[in-house]
């Protein structure tokens, strides 16, 4: 196992307010993404432990396309990953930005 | 799945609940299956209460360890559900995970009026735990009967991917009664673990044929295995937990009874029987062998026809 982190300033707040999301599953080629709505607003943090090691580089790549592109000020992610590939970390962290968005009642 | 969507539709939620059960993640069956925005999950996955076993492994692990546990409400009364994640080390009971569920059952037992929904999708135990885990299965099964006898109903819904094996099975013997899809097999070996120990002339585990008449969800309902058999939607198993919450008996002694002559009528009638066919045909069906690829629909008017399972035994 690695455990990778990656911090980044985000130009603006994740829109919603909902406080929690988790969405995928631990498997081979597949990953579980928890978002937390507990950083703040100019921040975001992806935490990784993933099963293939020596990826650090292509991670560091896929999540600062999210940030780039999705702006999660104030989100920590947290991931458990099965060796997904980038396509499929980036689709699981879309829709966890995309539940996020969401409002708590 | 933190604090409820009061906005939710009904009408939205009905026509999500045409959704299949068997693709379903835990999350999902549970979420559709429950009244919209009523559910509450207890040690959520922000808790991160993961295996303390599967680093030792280098194995990586889930923020749930694979169960998702919690309360909600099923067409207005109040029910627990633990829903258990196949795709995530095939559902298998690990330490947390096997704690997780004992709790709830343990919380139904002392509460004694809230009925208790399993959503099972296991392969038995998780290798890498197996003392914990085996622990685990004796705790659940001592918390079923527990809260069976304390006059709490524990419904055991089954169509998952990795079926309900192992340990998974004993728990869903012990459960008041069980629905089942054509794809929720119930066993306890499965049939690789036959065919290992037994020899393939006992068991051809690449048989697939053989797998699902022997294992699946028609069988088991045609051998009252299993109360109610449904089509594989999520509309299906909640209108099934509906019935069967309804339908149950007060669990005792006498149950218990009714459960042993039930098993040894069985026995004595379908022993000799080689395959699920002749038990079928032995039950008087006819044109048995066309049963595997009869339509839910279809199916489910035969077996209602042919007999309804004792609501007593398994």
């Amino acid at each position: 196992m690695e455990d990778l982190s990656f911090r980044h300033a985000t130009r603006q707040r994740a829109a919603g307010t909902k406080k929690l999301a988790v969405i995928g599953v631990v498997a081979s080629g597949n990953l579980e993404v928890l978002a937390e709505r507990v950083l703040p607003d100019s921040e975001c943090l992806v935490e990784i432990r993933t099963a293939a090691a020596g990826f650090g580089e292509v991670w560091d790549a896929v999540i600062a396309d999210f940030v780039k592109g999705y702006s999660p000020g104030g989100l920590r992610f947290s991931i458990n990953d099965g060796g997904a590939r980038p396509d499929t970390v980036s689709l699981r962290l879309a829709q966890a930005a995309r539940l996020m968005q969401e409002d708590d009642q | 799945m933190s604090a409820p969507h009061t906005q939710t539709t009904k009408s939205s939620a009905e026509l999500d609940r045409t959704a299949s059960w068997y693709e379903a993640s835990a999350r999902t069956r549970v979420r559709l299956l429950l009244d919209p925005g009523s559910v509450v999950e207890f040690i959520g996955p922000e808790k991160r209460e993961v295996s303390p076993h599967l680093k030792l492994f280098d194995l990586p692990e889930q923020f749930d360890d694979g169960i998702v546990v919690g309360r909600g409400r099923l067409d207005g009364s109040p029910v627990f559900v633990a829903a258990q994640e196949g795709r995530f080390m095939g559902g298998a009971f690990g330490e947390v995970h096997g704690a997780k569920l004992t709790g709830l059952l343990r919380a139904a037992r002392d509460i004694g009026s809230v009925p208790v929904l399993i959503l099972f999708d296991t392969g038995g135990v998780r290798l890498q735990e197996a003392n914990a885990g085996e622990l685990a299965i004796a705790e659940i099964m001592r918390a079923v009967i527990e809260a069976r006898t304390a006059g709490v109903k524990v419904i055991g819904l089954i169509g998952g991917r990795a079926g309900c094996y192992g340990g998974g099975g004993l728990i869903a013997g012990c459960c008041s009664a069980l629905a089942v899809s054509e794809q929720g097999r119930i066993s306890v070996s499965g049939p690789e673990v036959i065919e290992t120990n037994r020899g393939v002339e006992e068991f051809d585990s690449r048989d697939r044929a053989l797998v699902w008449r022997t294992m699946g969800g028609k069988h088991r309902r045609l051998l009252g295995g299993a109360e109610v058999f449904v089509d594989d939607t999520i509309q299906d198993f909640r209108d099934a937990a509906l019935e069967l919450l309804s339908s149950i008996r007060a669990f005792g002694i006498d149950t218990l009874r009714a459960e042993q002559s039930r098993l040894e009528d069985r026995l004595q009638r379908f022993g000799a029987c080689p395959d699920a066919v002749d038990i079928w045909t032995a039950e008087g069906i006819p044109d048995a062998v066309s049963i595997p690829a009869l339509p839910a629909d279809q199916f489910i008017a035969l077996a209602d026809k042919v007999r309804r399972s004792s609501r007593d035994a398994r």
